[in-house]
Parts: C-alpha cells; structure tokens; sequence
C-alpha cells in the first residue's frame, strides 16, 4: 500500500474524468436544442465551442500523466482518441476557433447527427474510463 | 401606391410581377375584399353585396387589394398555363414539342387579352360597376383551371382519355395492352383515394343541420381538390352534413388542445426568432394523440371508398345517405388502411405518364445512339400522376425533383444509386401569381403547411393536412369562396387550386415593423480602381436607375468608399454638396455620425444624384494602392445593421490591409495539378461578418472586377452565408475590355431594378418520413429545415438533398413545399409557397423511368463543388464519374432481364454521360493549366446559385445553325415571328465551314462565321460585304431591314430576354483569339485533357460490365 505516482494519476483522472463527461452531456443537449430548433446555430455553438478546447487540452493531460506513468495499457486506450482529437483540431477551417463545429455547416443533417453521435461515442468512451480509472486506482493502491 | 403598370413583356417587365396584380386586378379585388378580408358574416352569403361599397373604399386607399388572379401572361414560356395539359419532354414520339407549345401560347392568350382590358379600365373602377368584367374573368377562371361539370362529365372524361389511348400505345411499344387496362379500369385510382373523401367514419349520428351549412347549399358536385375526375356517387355528398358534426365535434375538441399548446409555444418562440413566425417546430408532441386518432380516423375513409365493388359506387342511388357508407367501411376499415399502394387499381394514368412509362423503359444502347441530344429544349419530365393532379403541380421552372418517382424506401434509392433532392427557384419573376389576402391563412396545426391544392378535403369542414396527415377544421372564413362567390366550396379557393400562391402576410408573420429598402454601396477607389475605370460605369448606371430601384417613399440609400481609409458621405439635408468624411482608425472602425450617412432616396434625391456625378472624378488623383475591403465590410455592417439592407460592395483587388487582409494563394504553374488549389476560405473572418449580417438581416454582394488574383474562395464567404449574389468580371478595363463594360452595365442595371424581398426565411417542408438533409445555395441554414435569407432576390437558385428516412409504405404520393416568407420593397410581409406533388413507386424501373436527368445533373454539380471544398477535385470529378457508372450498372444488373451487349442506359437517362462529361469539361472542374483559380471558384459559386436552367446553359450549351433559319415551326410572340433551329451535337463535326453557328453557353453567345459562309448571310445579317471584312471584335449585329437580319435578331434577343443577366454575343471567326473558348464548350469533342464522349462512353462501359 503505497501511494503512487500511477495512483495520483488515476486519481486525478478520475476527477478530471467526470469533467469530461459533464462536458460530453452539455454537447448532447446542446446539439439536441439545436435539432429541435430551439436556438440559432450561431449563438448556440458558442457554448459548444467554448467547452472543446478544455476537453481536447483535458485529454491531452491524460495521455501525458499516463505516459510519465508509465501506464502503458491505459495509455493504449486513450491514444486512439487522442489522435482523433488532433485530427478534429488540425482539420478546422483556417484559423478558426470555431473548432469543428461551423455555425453554416453544423445545420446540415449529416454533419449535425455526425456530431451528436460523436458527443454519445464519447460520453460512453468517459463513462467507460471513469469506471476503469477507479479500478486501476483501487487496483494501485492495494497491490503496491 | 401608383405602382406604373409596366409593359408585361420580357423579363423586365416581370420585374415587378408581384406587384403588378395591384395595379391589374383591382376589379376582382374589390370584389374578394368584402368576402374574407373583412369580417363578412358567413352564414348570410348573399349578404356581403351589401357590406361591398362599405368595405371597398378603405382597402383601395391603403392599396391593398385582396386577390388577384390577373392573368398577365406576358411570358408564356415562363408559366405553364393551365390550359396547357402535357408539357411533356420531346422524348414522347407524338409529342412534338414545337406544335404544343404554340398551341399553348394560343390558348393562353385570350385570357391576357380580356386582362389587359380589365386593367385599362380598372383604374378607377367605382366597386359596383365591376360585374361585368368579373364575370368574364370568373369565366376564364373555370374554364381553364379544372374541369367543372357532375359526375358525367367526369365520366365522359375518362372515357376521353381512354379511348385516345390506342394512339399513343400503338406509337409507343408493346407494353400497350397492358397499360390500356390499368388505363380503362375504373376501380378508383389510388390517387383518387388519397384526394376525394367525401364521407367520413364516424357512425351515423343524426343530428340537426349545423345551422352553418346554408340549406341551399349546392352539392358537391366537381371532386374536391383539384377534382381528379372521380368515380364517386355524387349522392355520397348527403353524408357530411350528418357526419360533420359528430366529427367537428370531435375535432373541436382535439383542436383545442391543440390551440392551447400552439398558441404556447408561439407566444413564447416569437419572441425570439424569425423562424416561430414563419412557424415551423410546432410539433408538439401533445398534439400527437388527437392527430394520430384523426389521422387514423381520416385514413380508414380515404381508403375505403375504393374498395366498394365500382358498380356500388356508379349505381347508388341518390339520397340514400351515410347510412350505407359507414355500414360498408367498417369491415374494410381496418384493412383498407394496410392496402399496398399499388394496387390493380394503380395507374390510371394520363396519356402523357403512359407514353412517357413506355419511352422510358426503353433501354438505350448509348454506344449505338449516335445522335442522342434531342433537338429541341430538353422538358422535364411530367411525373405520373393523374392528369388533374398533375395539371395543379408546380412548374417544374420554379420547382423540380431529381426523381419524379419517389422511391418507397431508402433501400431502394440506394439501389437506384441516384441523388435524390429538389431544385427550388422559388423567387423567380412570374407573369401571373395570384396573390391572396385573407385575415386567417390556412395552415395545418400540427406542421404548419399551408393549405395546397394536393391536401384532401374529408368533408367540406375538414381537410387533412399532405405532409403529415393531421386532420385540420376548414375555418369558416375559408368556406366562402371569393372567386366564384359561392358558399360551401373551400376546395375551389385559390389556395387549392393554384401549387403556386402568394399570401398577403398579417402582422403575427412580423417580429418588427416591415423594414425599408435600404441600399449601401461600397466602392473601392484604390489606385487599381480607378484605373479599371469601373467607377464611372457604375455611377453612370446607379443615376440612370435610381427611380427604378424597388422600393417606396422609405427607401434609403448611402454611400462608402475605401482605399486604405474609409469615406463615408453625408448627405444630410441643407448641405449644398455632400459631405466626405474619412476614418483612418481602420483597426477599430465607428461611424462618424449616427444619420445622414443613410438617407431617404426621394428627400435627398439631387444631393445622391450630386454625389454620383462627382464620385468619378473624386479620386483620380489617387495614389493609394492598399484596399482595407474588411474595416469598409464591416463599417457598411455597422451603418445597417439597425435596419437590414442590401450592401453592394464593388472590389478591384485583393484586400490588402485591415482585418480580413489576404494573401496571394495562386500558383499559376500548381493549376495544373487538380491536387492542392485553395478552394477553401483562408480566413474566417468573411464568413463570421457575413453570419453577423445575417443576423441583421443584412446581405453583401461582391462584384468583383479584378485582373489579378483577389482570393474569391475567401471573399465569397461574405455573400455566400448573407444570402447575397457574387458576380466576377474578369479583368474589367473600361478602355481594354468594352465587352466587359456593356456586361457589367447590362447585369448592373438588372441587379437594381430587379424584385427585392428583404429580412426572408425559406422553409421547405415534405412529407412525413422524407428529410431534407443537406442544402446548397447562398444562404445561411438556421435550423434543419429554414433557411435564412437577409435579401432574396429572383435570379437565385437552391438544391436540396433528401433521404427517405422511413419507408414510405401506404403512401401513393408525397408532397414537396417551400414557404418563403420576405418583405417586399413596398414593405408588405407576403408569404410565396410552392407545393409539388410526386408520385411513390416500389419498383426499381419505376424509379428509372421518373429520373430527371438535368436535375440530377444540377443536383450533383452541386454535390460535387462541396466535395472539391471538403476533399479534393479530383475526388469531386471521380465521384461524378462514379455516378454515371453506379447508376448505369445498377440499371443493367438490376432492371435488365436481358444482358445485351453495349452500354446500356434507360431512356430517361440517356443525356446522363453526356452532362456529366460536360461537368467535368466545365470550368468548376476541368483540369488543366487554362483555368484562373477565381474563375473556377465562380463557377463554383454559379453552380450553388444559378437556378437550374442557367446552370444547363452553362454547363452544356445550346448550338443551333443560323445561316439559313426559316420561319417553319416558329415560335410568335408579340408579333415577333422567332424562328427555332433545332440543337445540334457539341462536336465540331456538325459544324461546316460553309455556315454560321450560334452558340448559346447561357453568359455569353458566340456566333461562329464558317469560312465558306454564304455571302448572303454575311452581307444580309452581318451587314459586311465579305467574310474578310468581319471585324475582329464585332459583338453587335447590325439592325439590317432584310428578312434574315430580323430573324437572326429575333432569335437572339428572344434567346436573351428569357434570361436575367446579359449574355455578351462574341461573332468569332477561324482565326479569333476567342475560338479556343468556341471550342472549348465543344463537349462531344476530345481537348487535351479530356475524353471524347465516345471515350468517356467506352470507359464507362469498360466499368460497369466490370
């Protein structure tokens, strides 16, 4: 029983997690007003946008505490999304900060279902890793 | 409001078509007012004669009349008259295409005749002394709009159509017998079933007359809705009045919950958007239970009558009431209700579907067909639906689908492997529109569709709603019609019998007062300006137009230049000269003054006219090189965003400082690699501006008259999401380049005198279990299915593309409309809709035979210029390509029972190869080194924006010879004989040296002279007395007074009069600079990087038998 710098990480994680999972549930609803029509695509997507930075630097952080860690497995997990969140950033029109989500697009059916699957995938992927986060932690705690 | 009566020809006098009902049909007007604008008492019909002279005097002085179906058929060719029946593609061997149209103009004319008399004298009409020229119009009305008469004319016009069906089996092929019997079986048609119930479910409750239903009330006699000619028991008509209060009983009640919730969620949404008011997202799901039971309701009775034995329906006899209908649905309730759509009774179709169904089936071996472009102007197809139905559809101009045949399930457009979507060019000038005022504007509750000719009237109370089958209460305003002034028959209203109608808005359709025209002009007086001289053009025609522009007493209009500082010009009252004030604080921009930087037109009119006439001259001393366009773009935004507006922003180079600076991104040795163009935006910042504008109800356009790079990829942005216009001149000196100047004056003056509806929204609604998913066009999308339009203008065209998102089973037709709601320059709220109707079919062949290929072509030029934004061009020209393949190979494994050898293709889809190639050769996406990339982003911005006409013109342009043009088959109009050379192949193979040839590429004309031309085309029409003396740059044909001159003439204005901007005619000889560009457009031909169409044929055929 020892505590670790794998078990602060685990720890923090576990906090940060639900962050992000309070985040992924803002963009649902988010998107979900915007479906059923209840705000203009050019005020409601401030919101939206305001939060995914902090997720994208947020995960960043994970996968660093993770690597310094060393905890190869959990970083495994994380990287594949942490990929696609470098492909979201880098591939944003221009020098927008709109990330990802544009006011003119976003209205289009494909892309805005394209979204609110995106937001569900990750609420599932955070709501998975919070419960796998609080295991590994426990898991630390005890073996060490 | 002393709107002038313009000369109705050509479409300049269109320009004010919606305003011209006004000052034409004030005769029915007066009339209509008493009736539904004002408070008539319903139950007294013939009372309202006496409140007439009370009401009328108010109305005229406001100048609003109610109605007006004033028929001003100007152009013909625009609007398919009503008594035109088949408008079908030259395709059908009997059609003919030339003959019908002439006969169509016939017979459309003396209705425009008997208008035009009504408008001399209409002016100052006393209201009583109107009947007489009522009447006639009221005849003219009946007459040519549906088919009135009892059920024996019905059935008389049924056997008409019968038995003028051998003819055209017999020219068609062998399908006849077959498709004869569906023709002939009189089992009720399943469209029938949806559009006449006259009945209704509930059990037979006698109850007293509602005391609403004059006792006189004449019985039903033509079939509701457009009455598709019905095989119904007139004697059924006996059962509304004993169901209908049983039935409004219930509905009432369904209706006030409904009311409670809708009033709700109005009151609280219109506080906050645009979108509540033209009222869409009322779905509440409270409504969902009355609706459903309703819905089942009205279903169980619309499918029911076709399923008494047909001699039941023939042989009741009259007067035995609702008694026996009831007594017979309610067995076959509940199975009606699961009938396939396309049952034995399907298919009583019109003359026109049958023969279109066997000439579409006709697979066509494209390999053999060597002349396969038709030679007359391509129609487009006529969807298969009985004829009445078909007759009230929209014009395929103004509204069009890419499958005529609507696929049941997706499943099965993904086996077509053809896009499915519409094409809207809802603004567009029309010569005859009715316009409706009426205090309550039917709409349904639950979707808020406007009533359309394709609903069905259950009853005379009740109408269930196209889109989503929710049964709706008629209000008792609408029982009453105005036009034939008869009590009781809301389905012969206007609003059912026209898919087209405009709506007077009343005040719940406003979130501010309507606003006024105001107009801001931009201009660029940068060095580089001033050298191209444009300024001079502009002004010259601003100051020519300025009583034209649209508008009222309100309208306002100011003025900015901008070099590296920004001018703005007061105009306030008193001064005896404008005043310049600049701002050099380009980083932070404010306005110097809060007013007299936008002033009323008509109050400072010599003060504007002042400054116009001084403008020119103001800077040609200028040495300032640098353009800060974006502190000028977003000064202009601040100046109007208080009111919304149009701001015309006129640019010569790339914006160099300020916000929105660019950079030069164009490699001219990279244009050759369709890899790494920059076709996207490299700033956000024109695209957040133009989202601001919209927001203001502000739209930019950007007339671009640029000889180097000036980055339109990013520039367009500004118009392309503020709903505004781009236009490009290429290059515009005003001494190098004449050519350009008379475009630019041409397309100027157009651009301000043309129609302008402000502070619109568009919404297009379908029906339930199809949905909209992507749009293309200039505009902003602000919810799934509203589009935001701070300016709609009526040379603008939009795409949309759909998904079946539940299978439409149980469905025989589904229905299409787009609502535009916008504020006219005479700040009147009005509200456009467009409704068409479609066909469901099941089968894959049947999906085949309904495709319109030129809307499909237009449909995935626009798919395709956003796929060369996301990906790449050369992703955006495979995925044409693919397209031919995919849906050619589809056809032939899917549809073909025989494999034949060869290239197999259905009829209707026979140009398809062809257009595409002719995609991939036109500027937007051909490769090669020849193509400036601003110019390939126009035509990008051309392809989202042009309605599809134009865009076939661009994309595949017309060839006719004109050296020996003869008056056989002539078009005449207005006296003007117009000959009609048939269209040639785009090979330079039909081209001989001893001819003359036009070509119509929709912007520009080119008129090639053969080198052996006949000498007395040359002297006769070119007015030279030898092929050497043709000038090099002529651009204008001489006025001669020989019979071929005037032809000539004839054809080509005709040609330019149909369009809204000015094509340029260039007469090129062999050895013109401008022959590459002749012969670029020679699309069957091979060029340096691109097939033949015979390549393209063989490559396509090498994939699909693959």
């Amino acid at each position: 029983m020892a505590f670790t710098f794998a078990a602060f990480c685990y720890m923090l994680s576990l906090v940060l997690c639900a962050a992000l999972i309070f985040f992924a549930i803002w963009h649902i609803i988010a998107f979900d007003e915007l479906r059923t029509d209840f705000k203009s695509p050019i005020d409601q997507s401030n919101p939206v946008h305001a939060l995914v930075l902090p997720e994208y630097s947020i995960h960043s952080l994970f996968c660093i505490m993770f690597l310094c860690a060393q905890e190869w497995l959990t970083l495994g997990l994380n990287v594949p999304l942490l990929f696609y969140h470098f492909w979201r950033y880098f591939h944003c029109p221009a020098d927008s900060s709109e990330l990802a989500y544009d006011p003119p697009a976003v209205m289009n059916a494909d892309t805005l279902s394209y979204c609110q699957k995106e937001a569900w995938c990750k609420l599932a992927f955070y709501l998975l890793s919070f419960f796998y986060y609080l295991y590994c932690m426990i898991y630390t705690l005890v073996s060490s | 409001m002393a709107q002038p009566a313009r000369p109705a020809a050509g479409y300049r006098g269109q320009n004010g078509a919606g305003q011209q009902p006004y000052s034409n049909g004030p005769v029915q007007n007066q009339l209509m007012h008493s009736s539904d604008g004002q408070g008539y008492s319903p139950s007294v019909p013939g009372s309202y004669s006496h409140q007439m002279p009370a009401k009328v005097p108010p109305h005229q002085s406001s100048g609003q009349y109610n109605y007006s179906g004033s028929q001003i058929a100007s152009q013909l060719s625009n609007y398919q008259g009503p008594g035109q029946i088949l408008n079908r593609p030259t395709v059908a061997p009997l059609s003919g295409s030339p003959v019908q149209q002439t006969g169509s103009v016939q017979h459309v004319l003396p209705p425009a005749l008997q208008n035009s008399a009504a408008v001399s004298s209409a002016g100052s009409f006393p209201a009583g002394a109107s009947s007489p020229v009522l009447s006639n119009w009221q005849y003219s009305q009946t007459s040519v709009s549906h088919p009135v008469g009892s059920q024996t004319s019905h059935l008389a016009h049924v056997t008409g159509t019968v038995s003028t069906q051998p003819p055209t089996s017999l020219s068609g092929n062998t399908n006849a017998p077959g498709s004869y019997q569906y023709a002939a079986s009189p089992g009720g048609p399943p469209l029938q079933n949806n559009y006449m119930k006259p009945g209704s479910a509930p059990p037979p409750v006698t109850q007293p007359l509602p005391p609403l239903h004059p006792p006189s009330r004449p019985p039903l006699g033509p079939p509701p809705v457009g009455g598709p000619p019905l095989i119904r028991p007139s004697t059924l008509t006996a059962a509304p009045p004993n169901n209908s209060v049983s039935q409004s009983l219930l509905n009432s009640s369904a209706n006030q919950e409904g009311d409670g919730t809708s009033a709700a969620s109005d009151g609280s949404a219109i506080q906050n958007s645009y979108d509540a008011i033209e009222g869409g997202g009322l779905m509440a799901t409270t409504h969902q239970s009355p609706a459903l039971q309703n819905l089942k309701m009205g279903r169980s009775v619309g499918y029911s009558y076709p399923n008494l034995p047909p001699g039941y329906q023939n042989t009741s006899p009259p007067g035995a009431p609702g008694m026996q209908a009831p007594a017979l649905q309610y067995p076959d309730g509940s199975k009606s209700f699961h009938q396939p759509p396309l049952g034995p009774n399907h298919l009583t179709a019109s003359m026109g579907g049958l023969s279109l169904q066997q000439e579409g089936l006709r697979p066509v071996n494209l390999l053999q067909e060597r002349n396969i472009l038709p030679t007359t102007i391509l129609q487009a197809p006529v969807p298969n639906l009985h004829e009445d139905i078909q007759k009230l559809n929209c014009n395929p101009e103004l509204f069009r689908c890419t499958l005529t045949n609507i696929p049941q399930t997706q499943a099965l457009l993904n086996k077509a492997k053809l896009p499915l979507g519409l094409l809207l060019h809802p603004f567009k000038d029309l010569s005859q529109l009715p316009v409706v005022t009426s205090s309550t504007i039917v709409r349904c509750r639950s979707c808020r569709t406007y009533i359309n000719p394709f609903v069905s009237f259950l009853d005379q109370r009740r109408w269930k709603c196209n889109l989503c089958y929710r049964v709706n209460d008629v209000p008792e305003e609408f029982m009453y019609n105005p036009v034939t002034r008869a009590y009781g028959e809301p389905h012969k209203r206007p609003e059912v019998q026209n898919a087209t109608i405009e709506f007077m808005a009343p005040s719940e359709y406003m979130l501010r007062p309507p606003q006024p025209p105001v107009y801001l002009f931009v201009f660029d007086v940068s060095h580089n300006a001033v050298e191209t001289g444009y300024l001079n053009t502009v002004c010259k025609t601003l100051l020519d137009n300025l009583d034209l522009l649209p508008g009222n007493t309100r309208t306002k209009i100011g003025f900015i230049t901008f070099d590296s500082t920004i001018h703005f010009y007061s105009l306030q009252e008193g001064l005896s000269q404008p005043q310049m004030l600049i701002v050099s604080d380009i980083e932070d921009v404010f306005i110097p003054m809060p007013e007299n930087l936008l002033v009323n037109l008509n109050e400072n009119r010599e003060l504007i006219q002042d400054l116009l006439k001084t403008l020119p001259q103001m800077f040609t001393k200028s040495l300032e090189t640098q353009s800060a366009l974006g502190p000028a773009l977003q000064a202009a935004f601040k100046l109007m965003s208080p009111t919304g507006g149009r701001i015309s922003v006129f640019q010569t180079q790339l914006p160099s400082v300020g916000m929105g600076a660019l950079k030069s991104r164009e490699e001219p040795n990279q244009r050759a690699t369709a890899k790494d163009i920059h076709l996207m935006p490299s700033t956000d910042f024109y695209k957040k501006l133009a989202l601001d504008c919209s927001g203001q109800q502000v739209a930019v356009d950007l007339f671009l008259l640029s000889g180097q790079y000036s980055d339109l990829a990013s520039l367009g942005c500004i118009s392309r999401y503020s709903a505004g216009s781009v236009y490009y001149y290429q290059s515009y000196h005003h001494k190098h380049n004449p050519v350009q100047v008379e475009k630019l004056q041409k397309e100027l003056k157009r651009y301000l005198t043309r129609k302008i509806g402000f502070e619109a929204v568009m919404r297009i609604r379908c029906t339930k279990g199809l949905s909209i998913h992507t749009f293309h066009g200039n505009f902003f999308v602000r919810s799934t299915d509203l589009l935001s339009l701070p300016n709609v203008n009526p040379d603008a065209g939009y795409a949309v593309q759909m998904s079946v998102e539940e299978s439409l089973t149980d469905m025989q037709v589904v229905s299409f409309q787009s609502a535009l709601l916008y504020t006219s320059s005479k700040g009147e709220r009005r509200i456009r809709v467009h409704t068409m109707c479609l066909p469901v079919v099941t089968t894959l062949s049947d999906v085949y035979l309904g495709a319109d290929v030129q809307a499909i072509m237009g449909l995935l030029a626009n798919m395709a210029v956003d796929r060369s934004v996301s990906a790449s061009l050369s992703d955006a020209r495979d995925a044409l390509v693919n397209a031919v393949i995919d849906s050619l190979s589809a056809y032939r494994s899917s549809v073909l029972s025989i494999q034949q050898p060869g290239l197999m293709a259905p009829s209707s889809l026979r140009l398809f190869p062809l257009y595409v190639l002719a995609l991939l050769k036109q500027k937007a996406f051909q490769t090669g080194t020849n193509t400036r990339l601003d110019e390939r982003i126009f035509t990008m911005c051309q392809v989202k924006n042009q309605p599809l006409v134009y865009l076939m013109l661009m994309t595949h342009p017309n060839l006719y010879r004109v050296d020996n043009l003869t008056d056989e088959g002539a078009l005449n109009i207005n006296d003007k004989t117009i000959p009609q050379p048939p269209i040639l192949q785009l090979s330079v193979e039909k081209l001989s040296r001893d001819g003359a040839y036009l070509m119509d590429a929709g912007s520009v004309l080119f008129l090639w002279i053969g080198k052996n031309c006949g000498q007395n085309f040359i002297s006769q029409v070119l007015g030279v007395p030898n092929y050497g003396s043709v000038p090099q740059n002529m651009t204008h044909l001489p006025e001669l007074e020989t019979a071929e001159s005037m032809r000539t003439i004839a054809f080509i204005s005709w040609l330019r009069e149909q369009r809204p901007f000015f094509p340029i005619l260039y007469i090129i000889k062999d050895d013109s600079p401008l022959k590459s560009s002749f012969l670029q457009n020679m699309i069957e031909d091979r060029t340096e990087s691109a097939l033949s169409y015979y390549e393209f044929l063989l490559h396509i055929q090498q994939q699909v038998n693959k």
